[in-house]
């Protein structure tokens, strides 16, 4: 199986689709002719043409918006938010429109829309190019959210998405990109919306996580596993829906849970796995559950020593799953 | 030097006591015989005085704690007995300061050995496993998930199904501490004595026995199972009193300040015919019995939870008045919570007035160890023949049990029949 990064995931995915799929289209800023930022489409253009590569004028709403009118006359719109960052000026489409359509018309229409963003810090990005917003729309019931960590489940889960008859937020850690590599099948695969996975198994302490911080959370197991704790990571891949099974299962295998993610600590989706648990799986805790997370504070510092504070690593992981294990 | 301040035995059944508060703080100068905590024991509420005058160094039973009598609760410095450590006393609080942590982390070695985890609770239940018995390995000595899934593999530690018996006898081996400091009484000594076949099913509510509730199990147990109960009943013709009361009690209340009940007159009744029949004021003593000298009137008082039975000490030697005020303060001192070990002690014969919720006709268990208990029933107006005639009437049922050890039915009818006479005895013009 070939290895590849997690951005080229990205890109054979939306390749393989619109080959599949006649009605795929995908559109956003820089995303024909430059083959975006990030490179993420590249050579779409030179694929597809300009009718299914759209390169927009600088304005979410209109991005969000164009791409939820094409999906209700039955195209499938892959949108393209340069940085999570920008989704802002979209919010009121995305939430209001998207989100609703399929109740407000009593299933008569569906908005099978795909919004790829790219978030998340730790390049020197600061203010306006790190932040995370998946908290933004998991209180928004009508979105699915969706949260890989891998090449393999970048590729199959965006495919899935794709194919979904429902809008889907997609949203890509810019920091992974490049990053993580991969192993990914050649021939077509999905990877199904709504199934976390178990990364390691472990006897000691259950670490759930999703994007980047996933990865902190396998090394710091790696790293523990020397010192005798034996670490059980679960991948939740989806928010929204939430794997609850996967979640309570996890639980049962150590009753000791650190939930990790980079959006802050408050409001975060942390809180909302750690209900679950609290509510579903209380005679499995041997431990308070607890929280690791970005802290709350306004904005990703551009100061590299205070990135570095900001953002999570392998070491703050560490010594939280090592606090748990003692208890 | 801190010298020890220990439970002191607060009555001769009583055997612990819980610290219901503090008075007196690590630093408070303390006054020889001041009361430096209020304890709640298994009937009343005391005060635990200072032995010496000094200052409180150090509390060692939490409020809340149940402590054995004798076992240590705090530390008092003495005044004056140590003038040179007075003088660096500067020195020695910061050799205090720097030494905390260290004692704080040998004492929390243990801190969180008794703070079980859902996990660990459910998993220590559906296992069987006595958690006493489990070494903990977590923090503070916490007892871990794992530590129950090794112990449930290597099957140590697995509780044998408690009979009833055990039970009991678990619980008489609660109050023992089992470390200098006294155990929370929210330990879970007892986790389940419901093992006698009871179930729990939803929606039952689960009401945890106060020591006040378990003292007065034992003792109703201890009297049953002590004494062979014997009971008879009486008849008074009470038509008499209740005029004489009606006549009085209006005029009683303005002068006197406190009610005119029937119960001084049952209480007067009762002291008056032990003088003839001394068997009744006596105690059972195995090789012989006991005939007190002194007539001390156990009168039951209950409340919404418990039932009291304070004592009118000396009841012989009072008028209808002096009892009506002796019951009075004694049943507003229960209903107050106030009551003192003093009030509860030395009765030697109990009276109670079950006619006040409307009893008529009851078997009451008597006071350990007393000989006998006589219950008043409700006075009710009922036909019955006078002198050839119909006539209503003020009636009124004696009940009495009595200790057949003591006492045979003769003794306890003759007296009973003296009592009943003595209530007939008053007239609507009877001076009190």
């Amino acid at each position: 199986m070939p290895v590849i990064s997690y951005i080229d995931a990205v890109t054979q995915a939306l390749m393989e689709e619109m080959k599949r799929d006649p009605r795929v289209f995908v559109l956003g800023e820089d995303v024909g002719v430059r083959g975006g930022v990030f490179r993420a489409t590249v050579g779409l253009i030179e694929e597809f043409g300009e009718d299914r590569v759209l390169d927009t004028p600088l304005t979410e709403s209109a991005i969000a918006g164009v791409a939820i009118g094409a999906a209700a006359y039955g195209m499938r719109p892959v949108a393209e938010m340069q940085f999570a960052d920008f989704i802002m000026p979209a919010v009121n489409q995305i939430v209001s429109e998207a989100a609703k359509i399929r109740y407000r018309s009593n299933g008569t229409w569906s908005c099978p829309l795909v919004i790829r963003a790219p978030y998340g810090g730790g390049v020197h990005g600061a203010l306006y190019h790190s932040q995370s917003v998946e908290k933004i729309f998991t209180g928004v019931p009508g979105l699915k959210i969706v949260m890989p960590s891998t090449p393999y489940d970048v590729k199959g889960l965006l495919k899935s998405a794709i194919r979904d008859e429902d809008p889907v937020l997609f949203f890509e850690h810019k920091r992974c990109y490049r990053l993580i590599k991969g192993e990914v099948p050649v021939e077509d695969y999905t990877v199904p919306i709504g199934k976390a996975e178990v990364k390691r198994e472990g006897t000691d302490v259950t670490v759930i996580s999703y994007g980047l911080t996933l990865h902190f959370a396998l090394q710091a197991a790696e790293q523990l596993a020397k010192e005798g704790i034996s670490v059980h990571v679960l991948d939740l891949r989806t928010l929204i829906p939430l794997d609850k099974e996967a979640v309570l299962e996890a639980v049962a295998k150590t009753g000791k849970v650190l939930i990790v993610h980079e959006d802050n600590l408050t409001g975060g989706f942390g809180g909302e796995v750690a209900a679950v648990i609290a509510e579903e799986a209380f005679f499995e805790l041997d431990a308070p559950i607890k929280r690791l997370c970005g802290p709350d504070v306004p904005a990703m510092p551009y100061s590299p020593p205070l990135e570095k504070e900001f953002m999570l690593n392998p070491e703050k992981i560490a010594k939280a799953i090592r606090e748990l294990a003692e208890f | 030097m801190a010298t020890d301040i220990k439970m002191p035995q607060l009555g001769e059944s009583v055997t612990e006591g819980t610290i219901a508060k503090w008075l007196k703080k690590p630093g408070d100068p303390v006054a020889k015989y001041e009361p430096i905590c209020e304890v709640a024991t298994d009937k009343v509420n005391a005060e635990v005085p200072s032995t010496i005058e000094g200052t409180m160094v150090e509390i060692i039973a939490e409020e809340g704690s149940t402590v054995e009598v004798g076992q240590l609760i705090c530390r008092i410095e003495e005044a004056g007995a140590a003038p040179e450590k007075a003088a660096d006393q500067p020195e020695a609080k910061t050799e205090e300061a720097e030494t905390p942590p260290a004692a704080a982390e040998e004492a929390g070695e243990t801190s969180m050995k008794a703070r079980y985890s859902p996990a660990v609770l459910r998993l220590a239940q559906e296992n069987n496993i006595d958690l006493s018995k489990v070494q903990g390995t977590g923090k503070g000595g916490r007892i871990t998930r794992k530590d129950v899934l090794k112990a449930i593999e290597t099957g140590a530690a697995t509780a044998a199904a408690p009979t009833p018996e055990r039970a009991e006898r678990k619980a008489e081996a609660a109050p023992e501490p089992v470390s200098p400091v006294a155990k929370p009484t929210i330990a879970p000594v007892k986790p389940a004595p419901a093992a006698a076949g009871i179930t729990l099913e939803n929606g039952d509510t689960e009401v945890p026995v106060s020591s006040v509730r378990r003292t007065i199990a034992q003792r109703m147990v201890m009297s049953k199972h002590e004494a062979p109960h014997a009971w008879t009943m009486m008849e008074a013709d009470v038509t008499g009193l209740v005029a004489l009361r009606n006549r009085l009690k209006d005029e009683f209340k303005k002068r006197e300040g406190v009610s005119l009940t029937f119960m001084p007159f049952f209480i007067k009744a009762v002291v008056d015919s032990l003088k003839e029949f001394p068997y009744l004021n006596s105690v059972w003593a195995e090789d012989k019995i006991i005939l007190k000298k002194r007539i001390n009137i156990s009168i039951a008082v209950a409340t919404d939870e418990a039932l009291y039975v304070p004592v009118i000490h000396d009841a012989d030697e009072k008028s209808i008045l002096g009892l009506a005020k002796a019951v009075h303060q004694l049943a507003e001192k229960t209903r107050a919570g106030k009551l003192e070990l003093k009030d509860m002690q030395g009765g030697t014969f109990t009276v109670n007035n079950t006619g006040s919720f409307g009893s008529i006709a009851s078997t009451p268990i008597i006071n350990h160890p007393q000989a006998a208990i006589l219950s008043f029933e409700a006075i009710v107006k009922r036909p019955v023949v006078k002198d050839n005639m119909i006539a209503v009437r003020d009636m009124m049922n004696l009940c009495l049990s009595l200790d057949h050890r003591i006492l045979d039915g003769l003794m306890a009818g003759r007296f009973l029949k003296r009592v009943k006479e003595r209530l007939e005895a008053y007239g609507p013009d009877t001076q009190i």
